[in-house]
């Protein structure tokens, strides 16, 4: 890593000339703000930053960063950013994809990134309904949804981002409102320092297609009582009276009341994000009631580009190949001359 | 190199010869790929030039003695040049019947076949669906046929030596074979005994009975009164320098290292196995030692999403596929081009369409690697023609690729990619400069699409590096700035000057040569691989007095060699040949008014023969 130092910059350092174009209203704008705010604070270099997206609403992010960027093919992002992030380790490189991105045609990606654990950072904005191609069903929309390709209510379970993620591997896995910009900010912020993927899903609403579908977790009259955030260490309180707490009832978890049949805080779980055993994160990411968000699973382990570096310097250290010409003529070579020996 | 211990004893017939074709069968298992590798090594060694073929099974472990699991390699050395792995076999080693029905349409009449007649047994022979012995009822009488019951004789030698079993005794007859072979070609064991020492330094049980049984078969020959000639290769003239026999596909795989160090950039590969491509990823795999990233991806789409990615963040990237995997990359393919990165798509051609015949040749991906994505999407198609020349056009496809800022598909063919053949080895210092487009500094009003004003690339600016942050994507793209653009005149202008970059690779692509005649009667085409059996038809009816047949081979399919029209003008008849249907004939209908193409079309998975050729030739020019 660099040891210069990196000059301080501003939200108006990462934002690009370009017009953003996202529908009045949409919770993108707050994301791309939250991240415009996180970046200055990460302490990486604005050339060494890198956006990657497929293709979706989403997908326009890295327009609006003026940083390096590349808006790839449908679900291919991770791929991509995968081969910056090996051919340059240094770079801080960021994929921005959608559920349908990620969760349908780039379902294959999406699960080997997180299983070779590359160092980077996923943001997945899941609005449960394909937005650039005008309201169909995604990959995350509920039975029943009605949309323009499920006209009587789609048929198809949905996929929850995190228990794909977590049972594909995923190190690091946070859940955010669309709402919550603050709480962003810090992830972001966070996601950049972990080393390994870090997914990132975002709860987003989608004022055109599928206005409202979380608003009974977010809105803010019941944000408190509906949501839980998380945060390490820390017990796992929630309601607007901080009263409501996480209990575990034989293999399942349960909401218990403070104060009521002799339930103290000392009874409530304590998160416990840097596990390695994903049992009790995928509980969490299950959950109906409370909706859990903040840093579910945080478990730091060795990166792929980790694993390659220390492989390569190993093999570096014991070849006798320093250049081609060693490989070319070594083994078996014979000579020719002009005249032919017998 | 060893002296050969030749008998003086016995009046033996002492031919010399130009060149012989040998051909091993047997089953998966026999080793007869070693068994062939061997002999070509040792050939190559004493100065022959030689051209070999593997051919073995899809299946990894064939049930034994079935006429589908039969696995082959042929090697064709001579004192004079060799082109081709030949098509007429004169010596066959088969070590099983199934083997020998399989292979024998390939021996002509009164040419020589070895057998290992403990070997055919009634169950090998049901196997093989033979009624009755072929040994026995009369079928190859117009063969010469030399019995030998070699897996007893390698028993009888290996009798003294403790510490093997069953398994290691019959599986070492292939160096009884082999041993046999070298006697009767005048070749010493001693390239095969030191491979031996070398391999086994840790076993000398396996030396001692490998090196046994190979003299034993040596010293069988000598005293077998059944094998009445002895043949002499002399060596060939080959120009001068060091060699070594190499694979089309681990030339193609040094090209790359031998680019990447030239140019000194980072190699990356993107890539998912796929015959008959994976000996690339195989090889580039194992040189860590240079820095070579070469990334295993989840599917043929990673593979190249990745190169792209690596590409754009200043490596020199590839990714490598056979003819399926090349459909599926297509899109992103496109995407390479749109955005105007370094890219080389190596595609080892295979039968299609479909699944089609992936362990067999074809060149039936022409159209595909001009035409196959969506939009107009043009990029430059080069195709290697030897198993040697895949270095040169490997290193070539970077070259380009890097002094052009456009994808580049490198053609080579399961032919040429499995053949091996002498390669006087290249060193780096020797090889062309490679420059790039690379841009390490802010200057004042850059934009990321400002091009050369000579072959239009755009300039290179990688993360990392400080004040030229931009965006690219597959979205249509300002003609300056690179931003977004939906201006219909800006579409056009973008598309023409995309396909006008690749016409200007013209400029930097050497002429299309013609050989043996720059004029006549008929010009002779191919491309990629099929330089061998074309070359060598051609040569053969030159030599009987056929002067105005010339020959032009294509490496460079888009753009075309300026010089194509003035070449397709000096001859009155023009024939394509081609493993397709007439696919480069139809590049060159479309390019070339007012000529007629004839064509010569192969599509059954197998290269082109000398015979047929030369019968098409004569015709034509009768």
């Amino acid at each position: 890593m660099e040891t210069t130092a990196i000059e301080k910059y501003t939200f108006k350092d990462f934002a690009s000339d370009q017009e953003v174009r996202w529908c009045p209203g949409c919770d993108d704008y707050v994301i791309l703000r939250a991240m415009q705010k996180a970046l200055p604070e990460m302490g990486v270099k604005k050339e060494d930053v890198v956006f990657i997206s497929g293709i979706g609403c989403s997908s326009r992010f890295p327009y609006y960063m003026d940083c390096y960027g590349m808006h790839g093919i449908h679900g291919r992002a991770p791929a991509i950013a995968s081969g910056v992030k090996l051919a340059n380790p240094n770079l801080s490189v960021w994929v921005i994809t959608g559920d349908g991105d990620s969760m349908a045609i780039g379902g294959n990606h999406f699960i080997h990134v997180l299983r070779r654990n590359i160092d980077l950072n996923i943001v997945l904005f899941n609005n449960e309904i394909y937005g650039l191609t005008k309201g169909q069903f995604s990959p995350t929309s509920l039975v029943g949804q009605k949309t323009k390709s499920s006209p009587y209510g789609n048929t198809q379970p949905p996929f929850q981002p995190g228990e794909l993620a977590i049972g594909a591997q995923a190190r690091y896995f946070a859940r955010l409102g669309g709402n919550t910009p603050k709480e962003m900010t810090e992830v972001f912020i966070d996601a950049e320092k972990f080393n390994g993927t870090s997914l990132i899903e975002i709860l987003q609403n989608c004022v055109i297609f599928n206005d409202g579908c979380y608003s009974k977790y977010t809105d803010k009259d019941v944000r408190e009582d509906k949501q839980l955030y998380v945060e390490d260490g820390k017990p796992m309180i929630f309601g607007k009276n901080r009263n409501k707490g996480l209990v575990l009832n034989g293999l399942k978890l349960e909401v218990a009341t403070i104060g009521e049949n002799g339930i103290t805080e000392n009874h409530i779980l304590v998160h416990s994000a840097n596990e390695k055993d994903p049992t009790l994160h995928q509980m969490l990411v299950r959950l109906e009631y409370p909706l859990v968000t903040g840093i579910i699973r945080r478990f730091e382990d060795i990166t792929l580009e980790e694993r390659e570096d220390a492989l390569t310097k190993e093999v570096k250290s014991r070849s006798k190949f320093k250049k081609t010409d060693d490989l070319f003529f070594s083994g078996e070579t014979y000579k020719v001359h002009q005249a032919p020996l017998k | 190199m060893a002296d050969i211990k030749t008998t003086k004893k016995k009046k033996l017939q002492h031919e010399i010869l130009d060149a012989v074709v040998i051909r091993f069968v047997g089953d998966s298992g026999d080793g007869m790929q070693f068994t062939g590798t061997q002999f070509s090594g040792t050939s190559a060694m004493f100065g022959n030039d030689i051209a070999t073929f593997p051919n073995y099974p899809s299946e990894i472990r064939a049930p034994q003695g079935s006429l589908y699991g039969v696995s082959g390699f042929q090697v064709h050395i001579g004192s004079v040049e060799v082109s081709t792995p030949g098509d007429n076999v004169d010596l066959l080693v088969a070590m099983n019947p199934a083997g020998l029905k399989t292979n024998l349409f390939a021996v002509k009449a009164g040419h020589t076949i070895i057998v290992d007649t403990d070997a055919f047994t009634k169950k090998n022979l049901d196997k093989a669906k033979y009624e009755t012995n072929p040994l026995e009822d009369g079928s190859l009488n117009n063969y010469r046929v030399i019995e030998v019951a070699m897996t007893s004789l390698t028993k009888a030698a290996l009798k003294d030596v403790s510490g093997i079993d069953n398994k290691i005794i019959t599986r070492s007859k292939n160096m009884f074979a082999l041993g046999m072979v070298y006697w009767m070609y005048h070749r010493s064991v001693q390239h095969t005994i030191d491979f031996f020492n070398k391999k086994f330094s840790k076993e000398p049980t396996l030396i001692e009975s490998n090196v046994k049984v190979l003299n034993a078969g040596y010293f069988y020959a000598e005293t077998l009164e059944l094998i009445p000639n002895v043949y002499s290769i002399a060596p060939a003239k080959l120009p001068e320098g060091t060699y070594r026999i190499i694979m089309g596909n681990t030339a193609t795989a040094w090209g790359f290292l031998a680019a990447a160090e030239k140019s000194g950039l980072e190699l990356f590969l993107g890539s998912y196995p796929i015959t008959p491509a994976t000996d690339i990823l195989h090889e580039l795999v194992k040189h860590k030692h240079f820095g070579v990233k070469a990334f295993q991806a989840e599917d043929e789409i990673a593979g190249i999403a990745s190169a792209i990615g690596a590409s754009f963040a200043g490596d020199l990237a590839l990714t490598t596929t056979s003819g399926p995997g090349l459909a599926l990359k297509g899109e992103a393919l496109g995407l390479a081009m749109m955005v105007e990165l370094p890219l080389v798509v190596v595609n080892v051609q295979r039968g299609g369409p479909s699944t089609g015949l992936p362990t067999k040749t074809e060149q039936s991906d022409l159209l595909q690697a001009m035409y196959g994505r969506n939009g107009e999407s043009p990029v430059i198609v080069i195709a290697a023609s030897t198993p040697a020349n895949c270095f040169d056009f490997a290193y070539q496809a970077c070259k380009l690729t890097l002094e052009h800022m456009t994808p580049v598909i490198l053609l080579t063919d399961g032919y040429i990619a499995n053949g091996s053949a002498p390669w006087k080895i290249k060193s780096v210092a020797d090889m062309p400069e490679i420059k790039n487009n690379l841009i390490k500094e802010v200057k004042e009003n850059w934009h990321p699409y400002d091009r050369d004003e000579n072959t239009l690339a755009r300039n290179w600016a990688v993360p990392g590096t400080f004040g030229l942050e931009h965006r690219i994507g597959g979205l249509e793209k300002d003609k300056v700035t690179g931003n977004v653009s939906y201006v219909p005149e800006n579409h056009e202008y973008m598309t023409k000057i995309r396909a006008e970059k690749i016409k200007r690779v013209q400029n930097y692509i050497p002429d299309v040569k013609t050989e043996f005649a720059n004029e006549g009667d008929l010009l002779v085409i191919g491309w990629g691989g099929t330089y061998g059996s074309l070359h060598s038809a051609v040569k053969e009816i030159n030599k009987e007095g056929y002067k105005s047949i010339g020959f032009a081979h294509f490496n460079y399919l888009n753009p075309l060699p300026k010089n194509t029209e003035t070449v397709l003008k000096a001859f009155k008849k023009i024939i394509v040949c081609e493993l397709n249907s007439g696919q480069f004939a139809k590049v060159l209908r479309i390019n070339f008014n007012g000529f007629e193409f004839l064509q010569y079309n192969k599509v059954q998975g197998l290269p082109f023969g000398n015979d047929e050729l030369i019968q098409k030739f004569k015709q034509l020019v009768k």
